[in-house]
């Protein structure tokens, strides 16, 4: 897919949902004002007028990228061709929405579970908290003020005090609902608080002086008249919990985000469509009920209106019942669904818990490692995948992961911090040794393949320039712009110690970012020099080239699989079956797969249990 | 020169004695009020703004509590009585009405009955009653709510949810204040005819001479916190006062 494509989609469903409901707007509005200006109501009129203008360039502001973006098209002399592109993305998202119902609707009742759960407990707790503000003063100011600290602190940190703090529920959906009670206080708090201040105080004078005790006051008149602004606060709070709760797929909680994740890691458009527009949907939904809501239960609503909009809202939920109930009903998924997102299904018996790293050869890995326990002994496995940084490793020691695959290099530089060694078996004895000692985790044998950091430029550039090895790109590093993966600029193996042992210098500071979105930046021609993962397979994909490591700078990246010392207490039988494993996947094997998932978008189960079948005849 | 009528019939049902209040920083905002009020007068206290006319209203019902001194209502010190208790036997009328924007006339005349649990036929008499007293179509206007109603109708309301649980007193804050002149004196004719009629303790805070002149059994003049002038309207328009003469004055030219 081109790049200059994938905002072009984007953008011209948002602007076609949005300009022309928003040009109808501003002529009802329009009208009205003649309407009240010839019925002499001048100030009305002048009012509905500003609404009008405000409108029109609601309008005009959302319509006019549709038609830059048109007038983009047909300049780029393939009119035809960019129409016909959008046009066949939009099916393919469709399609996706059609062949995946089922994974659709269940992540998004994880969303919605997640939101409402994390909204529901913040109200109940946030509305009392406010109502005791406005009646010990004197506490609104630091109870306001730690609220917004809550607010202002990045969602991914929040997740990551909050694994050791929970221990045994350091990953999955409790920590996902406690982030986003947490971002949903402040707004309802806040709320209610100045909603019962700005309360007429003739009007709390009158309930006063006529005999109203406090709890009668504030059940009768000031939560009744501050009602709307209450709702107005939770409104905000839902709609900031659906937006953060596609965050919360990095600790394995599930939801829409699921989709944005993978999308981003497999340099796919379509699914990161697929998790974006439903959590979008959602929110202007959500927004759109509580609307609802707060008119319906607002003072001047008169019973008839009330009626109706219960009846619609009825109506609504009557409607979107039936229809998960009906895709419910339907035939199970064309596709099966990629992972196993529910990992709610809790067998009383023997269940391990099988976690991966956040891109796509760490879902493949999981999901082989998981399904060779679930084969080989019939233990249950619940899947947490997903995770970011070294939260993996954080939830083995909580306890909350019993197995993941972790690369020697890694786990020597990054997590016990040793300074690196270019010797492959003294690296993986050392890390082996130090696991069983320090964390109670037992490193099994290699797994077969190497995956190492790869440096990597554009496929063009390196046949133009004739460049096979770091050292070559070197001589032209001042003239390029780079970008790393966060973990790739602070590690030890790193780019501090790349950029000395080659010397290396760029036009500017390298750019840290996502590291699946250094691929794009690179595929797009925004920088010139990403590092890699050297199995992954986007590089083929995009067309990429791996620069040879001519002074050995990488250490060796062995993949072996990690477990908890007690869980392999407890079934023996795991480690048995996983000693099939080791030694089984070569480079290649592995190149192949992430190919197959990132390039082909071929399901991760599926690849997995090819392979599987594969290695066992 | 304060003063007290000795007229034997006459029950102290407000009496005030020797009270001060003051502000946070020590300022007094009303100082050594002793004055009584007997039952079925209406007393107007009338002075300029920030005079202290309405501390004293909120004293009464105990929305304010005195830093020295006491206020005894019905023979008690009001800090022996249960606050809510003394409320619901005080009607309360002020200028912005204070209705409730969220009930409909006939619920804001209902509150203080429901919260001492009339009984539900009772207190439909009693709404159908009130507003046929005040001068409102109980067909029309029961249903609406406070802001389908103009502010002489607002007023009146006001006025009979202050009666609704027939309470001895009625403390009014420049009830008639908000409104204009034509509607003003409408409803300070009727308001005469109605005081008249329910014979009711009446406390009535307002600035405007007139109004004080028209409506009061005696007049209360307030000065900078202190009562300065206690009188029938005849003897207040003669009293000499510096105060007194200057609200007198204000008659001749502008009629507001």
């Amino acid at each position: 897919m081109k790049p200059a494509r994938s905002y072009l989609l984007p953008s011209i469903l948002v602007t076609l949902l949005c300009c022309w409901p928003a040009g109808i707007v501003a002529i009802v509005y329009a009208t009205r004002a003649r309407k009240r200006w010839q019925a002499g109501e001048y100030g009305r009129a002048a009012e509905a007028a500003e609404r009008a203008r405000i409108w029109c360039w609601v309008s005009v502001g959302l319509g006019l990228p549709v038609a830059l973006l048109g007038l983009a098209a047909v300049m780029s002399g393939d009119p035809a061709g960019q129409v016909a592109g959008v046009v066949r993305d939009v099916i393919r998202l469709g399609s996706f929405f059609v062949a995946n119902r089922r994974e659709v609707t269940s992540l998004a009742l994880q969303h919605l579970l997640l939101v409402a759960v994390a909204t529901g407990a913040a109200a109940i707790v946030g509305v009392p908290v406010g109502v005791l503000l406005t009646r010990q003063r004197w506490l609104s100011k630091p109870v306001l003020a730690v609220a917004n600290i809550f607010q202002t602190v990045p969602s991914l940190a929040l997740f990551g005090f909050l694994i050791p703090l929970l221990g045994s529920h350091g990953i999955g959906r409790v920590p996902a609902i406690i982030a986003l009670f947490l971002y949903s206080l402040l707004p309802i708090i806040r709320n209610t608080f100045t909603g019962i201040l700005g309360v007429d105080p003739a009007v709390r004078e009158a309930a006063r002086g006529m005999g109203m005790t406090d709890w009668q006051l504030l059940i009768q008149v000031e939560l009744p008249l501050a009602m709307s602004v209450i709702i107005a606060g939770l409104r905000v709070a839902t709609v900031i919990s659906v937006g953060t709760a596609t965050i919360a797929a990095a600790i394995g909680a599930g939801g829409l985000g699921m989709y944005i994740f993978r999308g981003l890691r497999m340099y796919d458009n379509i699914l990161i469509l697929a998790g974006a527009v439903p959590a979008a949907l959602m929110a202007l939904a959500a927004d759109f009920t509580l609307g609802l809501i707060e008119k319906v239960i607002a003072p001047e609503t008169s019973r008839r209106k009330r009626l109706w909009v219960l009846v619609l809202m009825a109506a609504g939920v009557l409607i979107l019942g039936a229809a998960l109930f009906v895709i419910s009903l339907g035939r199970p998924d064309d596709q099966r669904p990629s992972q196993d997102v529910a990992g709610s299904e809790v067998s009383p018996g023997a269940r391990v818990v099988v976690g991966s790293k956040d891109f796509t050869e760490q879902f493949i890995l999981g999901e082989i490692v998981a399904q060779t326990i679930e084969t080989k002994t019939g233990i249950s496995v619940e899947r947490q995948f997903n995770l970011g940084g070294d939260l993996c490793h954080r939830a083995m020691l909580a306890g909350n992961v019993d197995a993941y695959v972790e690369y020697s290099g890694t786990a020597f530089t990054a997590i016990l911090k040793h300074q690196p060694l270019s010797d492959a078996r003294a690296v993986f004895d050392q890390v082996r040794s130090d696991y069983g000692e320090r964390f109670n985790l037992e490193v099994l044998e290699p797994l077969g393949f190497s995956s190492t950091f790869a440096i990597l430029i554009r496929g063009d550039v390196a046949r133009r320039l004739n460049l096979k090895t770091i050292s070559d790109a070197a001589r032209y590093a001042p003239e390029w712009h780079a970008a790393f993966g966060q973990d790739f600029m602070s590690r030890q193996d790193g780019y501090p110690g790349l950029a000395k042992a080659y010397d290396l210098s760029f036009a500017d500071v390298p750019r840290e970012m996502d590291l699946a979105l250094t691929y794009r930046a690179l595929a797009d021609g925004q920088v010139d020099f990403i590092a890699g993962n050297s199995t992954d397979g986007l590089i083929e994909k995009l067309d990429l080239y791996q620069l040879e490591d001519d002074r050995h700078y990488f250490p060796p990246y062995e993949a072996a699989i990690v477990m908890r010392k007690d869980t392999l207490a407890r079934f023996p039988q795991i480690a048995e079956a996983l000693k099939a494993l080791a030694g089984k996947i070569t480079d290649s094997d592995m190149r192949r797969m992430n190919y197959a998932v990132d390039a082909e978008h071929r399901d991760v189960k599926q690849v997995a249990r090819e392979f599987l079948s594969a290695i066992k005849h | 020169m304060v003063q007290t009528p000795q007229d034997g019939e006459s029950e102290a049902v407000v009496e005030f004695r020797d009270v001060s209040l003051l502000a946070s920083r020590g300022r007094p905002i009303v100082s050594q009020l002793s004055f009584t009020v007997t039952r079925g007068e209406t007393l107007v206290l009338l002075g300029r703004s920030g005079s202290g006319k309405t501390t004293t209203l909120k004293l009464v019902n105990r929305l304010l509590e005195p830093t020295s001194g006491e206020v005894i209502v019905e023979g008690r010190p009001t800090s022996e009585w249960d606050a809510i208790r003394l409320r619901r036997r005080i009607g309360y009328v002020i200028q912005e009405t204070g209705l409730f924007p969220h009930f409909t006339v006939a619920r804001n005349i209902a509150l203080v009955p429901k919260l001492e649990r009339w009984p539900e036929e009772q207190i439909r008499e009693r709404i159908r009653g009130l507003l046929a007293l005040v001068g409102l179509d109980p067909g029309v206007f029961a249903s609406r709510y406070p802001r389908e109603l103009s502010g002489g109708q607002r007023q009146r309301v006001g006025v009979a949810r202050a009666l609704a649980a027939d309470p001895p007193i009625i403390l009014m804050d420049e009830p008639f204040g908000a409104l204009d002149p034509l509607t003003r004196a409408e409803l300070q004719r009727e308001f005469a005819e109605l005081t008249a009629r329910l014979n009711k303790t009446i406390v009535f805070v307002t600035h405007d001479v007139r109004e004080a002149l028209k409506l009061a059994s005696r007049i209360g003049l307030f000065r900078d916190g202190r009562l300065a002038v206690l009188d029938t309207p005849a003897k207040f328009a003669r009293s000499g006062d510096e105060e007194a003469v200057a609200f007198l004055d204000s008659l001749g030219g502008a009629t507001e």
